[in-house]
């Protein structure tokens, strides 16, 4: 179960968030109203270099000390507030916060750590404390907004419709392998990257021992948040493409490579020897977002639905036709990719 | 003699009603067993017996009995028949106790208290008559990081260059028993059955027989403290290299093959003296540290024009985690841990039934090492030594391991019985035997076809047992603990295992 959609403007025009929460409410079927989240991007132009971290305090008085002080070890706070929320019939756990960040890589050990390097740092320290604070958004000029909840009360709790963002990503969850909770709810993040998920990974025991090898910390009781991980191991620090990280984690069978051209199955077995542990196994149907692009793709035998729809200067991924057409109802070119087959959007702009 | 003789182990009846006076058990019997006696076949020596099972198998009238004797002992729960036996006969001999095959301690397994798991509902099984399921691994070095360039136009040019790795259509390769410890009849039925599986055999340390040539592409060839057979030649025709450092049923000792077995044949296929013992020792005597173990990798690599991957094998011990971290910076491709339940032509009994630990711990151990220091997927790891059934490969590869190697469930599938006593020589099944009225018993064609229906028929049963937990395709279950829960086990071991228990 689970209900995704994703859309990205390739001119950076900006949506407001109102018919992507009608979008996601459509599909209210595929929740069980424990948990639904959204991830906007281009929403904070006025801190557009300074990374947004969105962290839930268990309790702000106790909790936030601490990790102001941690961040200022770090680099500089050039604001913080308090997400604003609203009556919306969600029994409150966490207290939303956002703080805008700007590392300092002259406090850094080596000297190649970069800014990115740092905030993913933060986040895993962070996280891995379990100490009643946890970041749960971490990227530039973009947020996620989540919790445990119908989409509509989700959104009602944040005033989604109050954002512009030229690309947003929705998630209404159905949870089976771990129970609801505020971070457990999608989109995950980490830095520019986020992730919505309709599925489970079986292959996740795998892809997280080998994510955990290059310094990741699983900490979400999910297996949604290695493809975060994975994303921007493959992408940010490996080098490779979005269409070629998606081959990695969701690759060609052997049958089908052997069958390719020399050069080409080099390619392919090359990817597949190398990146073997990153291979995503189970039932999926992913969206991945980061500043500039959007990627969908399936597992290899699709087992979970994917839909497109191009209109104009927009992309939209969903699990569901309507939940397109409830955004854009003129829209004629809808197709369904290939298992495996990565779909791409990219702003030009 | 003071001590006289120990109570018999095993006690051979034959029913004169069923018994049609054919003589095949006394044909059959290499120990001795049956005679013939004017016209009738009486059991002459049931104290010879072995339970090898063959003249059982080959009684038409199914007249032949064999029982465990129930022991002559007074029982005790702590002086039990082996350890008063043995101190019999030490007493008498004064000499280290020599054995075959696999240790006979009853530790408890521990892949038995280890359970897989299934999918339901959520996310589906997958049908593996229906769907693909991708059993091909890879063994060798892989790169960290694959440094691609991409032009505009959608070319992809690949910059790493991967190292030779070998190719498995099945995770199951059969592990090394070398031509002395087995008979060539033996070795050929193995070889031909993991030429048609699209798998590998190991050679041993006895060199490769001219006759194996046809199969070479498909055998891992072994170098051994002994150096036995090893020349440019023998390098150059295996599809990868095995540097053998220990061998899990006699971890920290070298190998011995005693001089009866050394025929001809075999002495030129070592290239040693005909009937002399082959003495492989405990240490290779040009390697005395790891710097050491990565020259010899290097020189074999360098002699075979870096077109081979090279394996190490080790007995599973408790550093196996540090030693292997060692191997994968020696620049070896794959490590070959092999655990105390590994059989052995022959080892110090001693040696066979208590020194070592299980390859469970140890895969599991070292891939944490290696993941801890970042190198796991740069080199592959085989786990072999006690894999009797398909579970236990499912099982391994979830610990960690890329692939295994069997041994005594490849000879029991060409008839062995397990009884232990490969060390004699006179192996009534022909397999771990040089004896020529033995080993044509064999028929290398047959074998080979109940090898490879083994190794079919296991490769099936994984394919279901990935389809079960959702998975197509092998490296989503290497190492995935997620798959797999602890059946009462305790905590210390569930940890060192990475494991949680069942119900969790
Ligand atoms: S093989 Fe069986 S039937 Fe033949 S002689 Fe022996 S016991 Fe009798
Ligand atoms: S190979 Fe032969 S001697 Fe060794 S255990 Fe098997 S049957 Fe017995």
């Amino acid at each position: 179960m689970c209900g995704i959609i994703g859309v990205i403007d390739k001119r950076r025009q900006l949506m407001d968030g109102s018919k992507i929460r009608e979008s996601l409410a459509l599909m209210d079927e595929r929740g069980s109203g424990e948990g639904a989240g959204y991830a906007a991007y281009g929403i904070y132009p006025e801190f557009a270099d300074a990374y947004a971290l969105h962290v839930f305090f268990d309790n702000v008085r106790e909790n936030k000390p601490a990790l102001v002080q941690e961040l200022e070890k770090w680099g500089r706070i050039v604001h913080d507030e308090p997400i604003p929320i609203y009556e919306a019939g969600i029994k409150k756990v966490h207290t939303p916060w956002r703080f805008f960040f700007k590392p300092d890589v002259t406090k850094a050990q080596e000297s190649h750590t970069s800014a990115d390097d740092i905030v993913m740092r933060l986040v895993m320290n962070t996280n891995s404390a379990r100490k009643g604070s946890l970041i749960f958004s971490s990227g530039k000029n973009m947020g996620v907004f989540k919790a445990s909840g119908w989409p509509e009360e989700v959104a009602n709790l944040y005033r989604i419709q109050d954002y512009k963002g030229y690309l947003w990503l929705a998630h209404n969850r159905y949870p089976t392998n771990t129970s609801g909770w505020w971070g457990g709810a999608h989109p995950f993040n980490l830095l520019d990257w986020s992730v919505v998920h309709n599925g489970e990974i079986t292959s996740y025991g795998t892809n997280r021992r080998y994510i955990e090898s290059y310094g990741y910390d699983c900490t979400m009781y999910t297996d949604t948040e290695v493809v975060a991980y994975l994303v921007d191991l493959l992408v940010r620090k490996h080098g490779l493409s979005e269409k070629l990280a998606v081959k990695a984690l969701a690759p060609p069978f052997w049958d089908e490579i052997d069958a390719m051209p020399a050069k080409e199955q080099e390619l392919n077995r090359a990817l597949r020897l190398t990146y073997g542990p990153a291979l995503m196994n189970g039932p999926f149907a992913i969206c991945v977002a980061t500043a500039d692009t959007l990627i969908g793709f399936t597992d290899r035998i699709k087992l979970r639905p994917l839909v497109t729809g191009e209109h104009n200067d927009r992309l939209y991924i969903s699990s569901e036709e309507a939940a397109i057409r409830r955004i854009e109802p003129e829209i004629e070119d809808v197709r369904m990719p290939k298992a495996g087959e990565p779909v791409i959007g990219r702003v030009i702009a | 003699m003071s001590i006289g003789s120990v109570p018999l182990r095993f006690k051979v009846e034959i029913d004169p009603e069923r018994c049609m006076k054919c003589g095949r058990c006394v044909e059959n019997c290499s120990y001795g067993v049956f005679r013939k006696e004017s016209d009738n076949i009486v059991v002459a020596n049931s104290r010879a017996c072995v339970a090898c099972h063959r003249c059982l198998a080959f009684c038409p009238r199914d007249a032949i009995d064999i029982y465990e004797k129930p022991t002559d002992y007074r029982t005790h729960p702590v002086w039990t028949r082996e350890v008063r036996e043995a101190v019999f006969n030490q007493a008498k001999t004064g000499r280290i106790i020599v054995a075959g095959m696999g240790n006979v301690l009853p530790y408890p397994s521990i892949f038995d208290r280890l359970v897989l798991d299934a999918c339901q509902v959520t996310n589906p099984s997958i049908d593996p008559l229906r769907e693909p399921m991708e059993l091909r691994t890879y063994i060798g070095k892989k790169p960290a990081a694959l440094s691609v360039k991409e032009k505009p136009n959608g070319d992809a040019e690949l910059l790493t260059k991967l190292a030779p790795n070998l190719k498995l259509e099945t995770p199951i390769m059969i592990g090394h028993m070398s031509y002395g410890a087995i008979s060539l009849n033996a070795q050929t039925a193995l070889a031909k059955a993991v030429t048609k599986m699209g798998t590998f055999l190991g050679t041993g340390e006895g060199g490769l027989h001219e006759s194996l040539y046809p199969y070479q592409d498909h055998m891992i060839v072994q170098v051994a403290s002994g150096r036995f057979g090893v020349d440019i030649n023998y390098l150059e025709r295996g599809a990868a290299i095995e540097i053998k450092i220990g061998q899990g049923a006699k971890p920290g000792i070298g190998g011995h093959l005693p001089g009866e077995k050394v025929c001809a044949d075999v002495s030129c296929t070592r290239m040693i003296p005909e009937g002399s013992d082959a003495i492989s020792p405990a240490p290779h005597h040009d390697i005395y540290s790891i710097e050491d173990l990565k020259q010899l990798v290097h020189s074999l690599k360098e002699a075979t024009e870096w077109k081979k991957p090279v394996f190490v094998k080790i007995a599973a011990v408790h550093n196996s985690a540090a030693i292997a971290a060692g191997i994968a910076r020696s620049g070896a491709d794959a490590v070959v841990i092999d655990g105390f339940r590994g059989g052995t032509g022959a080892a110090p009994r001693v040696f066979r039934d208590h020194v070592g630990i299980p390859v469970e711990a140890a895969v599991a151990s070292v891939d944490a090492k290696l993941r801890k220091q970042g190198v796991r997927n740069e080199v592959s790891i085989i786990a072999s030594g006690g894999i009797r059934q398909s579970a236990d490969i499912a099982k391994i590869i979830c610990l960690g391991a890329d692939a295994v190697y069997i041994g005594t469930s490849a000879l029991v599938a060409m008839g062995c019985r397990v009884c232990g006593t490969c060390n004699r020589g006179t192996c009534a099944w022909g397999i771990a035997t040089q004896r020529p009225e033995l080993t044509k018993r064999l028929d290398p064609e047959t074998n080979a076809v109940q090898v490879a229906n083994l190794i079919h028929a296991w490769t099936d049963e994984i394919a279901e047992l990935m389809g079960a937990a959702g998975i197509n395709s092998i490296e989503s279950l290497r190492g995935n603990r997620d798959r797999l829960r602890g059946y009462m086990l305790d905590e210390g071991l569930l940890n060192v295992l990475d494991v949680k228990t069942v119900g969790a």
